[in-house]
C-alpha cells in the first residue's frame, strides 16, 4: 500500500519506474479525502498544481540522481510561503494570502524533486503547543481523537502519522516540530539555529525559529534536512556551510555518551512517560553508550526565559500585520484614521493567544520593564547556553524526554495559558542555545498514546544525532505502528471509517 | 507582580501594540499577563552579575554582500494582496492620515 511507504521508498519505486508520480499523489489525495474530515490536519491541499508536477515527472523523466526527492509528496507547514498556494499561518489576518514567491526551503524541495501536497494547519503564527490556537479549528491526534496532537505543528505531525503524506516540514521556535512529532509518534527534528534559511518562513522569534522536517523515519528525516540546509543568502542569520550529511550508515553506540539531566527531570514528569524513557535509556546502554549524570542548573528558568524573549520578538514582528500592504483590513467608518484602521484590524484579525502574546512582548520591552524582564532574560539565556557548553564537555548528546506527559484533551488546557506554556519545559531550551534536537518514537502509554524521546546534539552536529537516532530507532521499533482507524490496509471486516 | 495589572496599564500596552482590545478582553489580560509575569518574576533569584547578554544563537559576526542590483518582485506582484491599492499608480492606499 503506497501510503505506507516512506519517502526513500517512493522515491526508488518512482526511479526504477514501478510506480509513477501521479498514482503516488493520487494515493495521498484519496488518503487526506478519506483521513482529513476526522483531523482537520490540512488547511489547503494542492491537488492540481501537485498532479500536475507528477504528470511533469513522469512525462520527462528528470535526472533522479541530481533529485534525491523525486516525486515525493511534502505537506508544508502554512507559515511557510509557497507561491500561488495561500498561507494564512493559522491566522484570519493573513486567511487570503497568497504569496508572491516560495520559501527557500520550499523551492529547495522543488529542486530536489518533491511535489507540495497542501498547507497543514498549525497555531496562529506557530503560537501553541496544542494547535488549539488556529483561527481555523483545532487539528485532532490520530491516535485519539478527543486529544491534541500537540502544537505548533500539529497539522503536519497528524498528516505525516495518519498517512496523508510520507513526510512533512513544520517550524520550532521553542518545541513545535518536536512536540508534535512526540505527540503523534513521528520522528522530528530541530534543526542547529542558521543551519536551514528563514527566508519565506513567516517570523515569530526571529532568534529562536527554525525549520525542520516531519518523518515517520529517521532516514526520511534526514533526507528532507539535507535538502532544505545549506547557505542562503537571503537569509544573513543562515550559517555559511554546506548542506547537513545524511547520517553516519555505520553508526555505532559503543562508547557513546550519554548525557541525562535526572535533577532537572525529578518532578513533573508523567510517571507513562519516565517509563518509556528509562526503557529507552536502557536501550542504548545495551548498545554500547554509557550514561552520565549531568547537570543543567538553569534548565528549570528556560520557561520563563523563554516566554520572554520570543514573546517580546513576536510583538516586534507582528507590527507589520497592519492592515496596509498585505492580509485582513478592518471595515472603518466614516472618521476612523489610519491609527483606528492598525487598532482594529490588530483586534479583529489576531485570536486570543496572539494577542495575548503580543500584549506580554509589548510590556516586557516598554520603558520601566525592559530591564527587569527582557535584559534579564537575555542574560539568563547565556546561562542556560553555558550550561550545555559545560554539559558537552562530558557528553556526547543529552536525552530528556521531548513531552512531559502523553497528549492532553482538547479544551483541556485552553483557559490557562501558563499551565499551556508548561508542555514546552523539556524543548525550549535548545531554541534558546540554538542547539539541534530530534524526538524519536520511544513507546506508548497503556491507553495507546504515542511518547516520544528526545536527543540534543552540539551545535551543527547533525548527522551523529540522526546518526545515533536511527540504530536507537531499530532498537525500539515505535514507529511503524499505525493509528487505529487510519490504517493503510483494511482489516478484513472492518468498518471504512471507523 | 500583583494578581493583575491595573487597566490603565493594560490600556497604555494596549496603546503601543495598536490593538482596540475589548472590555472582556482587557479584564481577562490584565489577570493572565500578570499571572506569566508573576511565574517570569523567579528570574529575578538567578545571580546575573557580570552575565553578558545573548540576543543571538549564532555568534558570528554580521555578514556583508556586495551592493548589487538585483531582480526584485515585480511592483504589481508586490500590491496584489494589498487590502486596498492604486494598480496602475503603483500605490498602497490607507485612510487619510492628515487634514480632512
Amino acid at each position: 500500500m503506497i501510503a505506507s511507504w516512506t519517502a526513500v521508498q517512493i522515491r526508488e519505486a518512482i526511479r526504477h519506474r514501478h510506480i509513477s508520480a501521479e498514482e503516488v499523489v493520487q494515493t495521498f489525495l484519496d488518503r487526506i479525502t478519506e483521513c482529513d474530515g476526522r483531523l482537520n490536519a490540512w488547511l489547503t491541499v494542492a491537488a492540481d498544481s501537485a498532479l500536475a508536477e507528477a504528470r511533469a515527472i513522469d512525462r520527462t523523466r528528470p535526472d533522479p540522481v541530481a533529485r534525491p526527492l523525486l516525486g515525493v509528496p511534502v505537506a508544508i507547514k502554512d507559515n511557510l510561503c509557497t507561491r500561488g498556494v495561500p498561507t494564512s499561518a493559522g491566522s484570519r489576518v493573513l486567511q487570503h494570502f497568497v504569496p508572491p514567491f516560495d520559501a527557500t526551503v520550499v523551492s529547495r524541495l522543488r529542486a530536489a524533486g518533491a511535489i507540495v501536497l497542501g498547507k497543514t494547519n498549525c497555531d496562529e503564527f506557530a503560537m501553541g503547543s496544542s494547535n488549539e490556537n488556529s483561527a481555523f479549528g483545532p487539528v485532532r491526534n490520530p491516535w485519539a481523537l478527543d486529544r491534541i496532537p500537540g502544537g505548533s505543528s500539529g497539522g503536519s505531525a497528524a498528516a505525516v502519522a495518519a498517512r496523508m503524506a510520507p513526510v512533512a516540514l513544520g517550524s520550532d521556535t521553542g518545541g513545535s516540530v518536536r512536540l508534535p512529532a512526540a505527540l503523534c509518534g513521528v520522528v522530528g527534528l530541530k534543526p542547529t539555529y542558521g543551519r536551514v534559511s528563514r527566508f519565506g518562513l513567516i517570523a515569530f522569534g526571529s532568534s529562536l525559529d527554525q525549520v525542520g522536517p516531519l518523518a515517520r523515519t529517521v532516514d526520511d528525516a534526514a533526507a528532507l534536512l539535507t535538502a532544505i540546509s545549506g547557505h542562503d543568502p537571503r537569509d544573513a542569520t543562515s550559517a555559511p556551510r554546506e548542506p547537513a550529511g545524511m547520517p553516519d550508515a555505520e553508526a555505532s553506540l559503543v562508547g557513546l555518551r550519554v548525557g541525562v539531566p535526572r535533577r532537572f527531570m525529578a518532578e513533573g514528569v508523567d510517571e507513562r512517560v519516565s517509563r518509556i524513557f528509562e526503557t529507552t535509556l536502557g536501550h542504548l546502554q545495551t548498545a554500547g553508550a554509557s550514561l552520565v549524570e549531568i547537570d543543567l542548573p538553569h534548565a528549570p528558568t528556560a520557561i520563563p526565559t523563554y516566554y520572554i524573549v520570543a514573546t517580546a520578538e513576536a510583538s516586534s514582528n507582528l507590527a507589520r500585520y497592519d492592515g496596509v500592504r498585505y492580509g485582513y483590513r478592518a471595515a472603518l467608518s466614516a472618521d476612523d484614521g489610519l491609527v483606528r484602521m492598525y487598532e482594529k484590524t490588530r483586534d479583529q484579525g489576531f485570536g486570543a493567544e496572539v494577542k495575548r502574546r503580543i500584549m506580554l512582548g509589548t510590556y516586557v520591552l516598554s520603558a520601566g520593564y525592559y530591564d527587569a524582564y527582557y535584559l534579564k532574560a537575555q542574560q539568563v539565556r547565556t546561562l542556560i547556553r553555558q550550561d550545555y557548553e559545560r554539559a558537552f564537555a562530558g557528553s556526547d548528546v543529552i536525552a530528556m524526554p521531548t513531552s512531559p506527559g502523553p497528549a492532553f484533551a482538547l479544551g483541556e488546557r485552553v483557559d490557562d495559558p501558563l499551565q499551556m506554556y508548561l508542555a514546552d519545559v523539556f524543548t525550549v531550551s535548545a531554541n534558546l542555545a540554538g542547539l539541534p534536537a530530534v524526538s524519536i518514537p520511544a513507546g506508548f502509554t497503556p491507553e495507546g498514546l504515542p511518547v516520544g524521546f528526545q536527543l540534543t546534539g552540539a551545535a551543527f552536529d547533525e548527522s551523529r544525532l540522526l546518526g545515533i537516532s536511527r540504530v536507537l530507532e531499530g532498537l525500539v521499533d515505535a514507529g511503524s505502528k499505525e493509528p487505529p482507524g487510519f490504517e493503510t490496509i483494511r482489516q478484513p471486516g472492518a468498518e471504512a471509517g471507523a | 507582580m500583583p494578581t493583575e495589572l491595573s487597566a490603565d496599564e493594560v490600556l497604555r500596552i494596549a496603546t503601543l501594540a495598536r490593538l482596540d482590545l475589548t472590555a472582556d478582553e482587557q479584564r481577562l489580560f490584565a489577570r493572565q499577563l500578570a499571572d506569566v509575569l508573576t511565574y517570569a518574576d523567579q528570574l529575578r533569584q538567578v545571580d546575573t552579575t557580570g552575565t553578558s547578554p545573548t540576543a543571538h544563537a549564532l555568534t558570528s559576526v554580521t555578514p556583508l554582500r556586495a551592493d548589487a542590483l538585483e531582480p526584485s518582485l515585480a511592483r504589481r506582484d508586490a500590491l496584489a494582496n494589498a487590502p486596498e491599492a492604486d494598480l496602475e499608480r503603483g500605490l498602497f492606499k490607507v485612510p487619510r492620515v492628515i487634514g480632512g
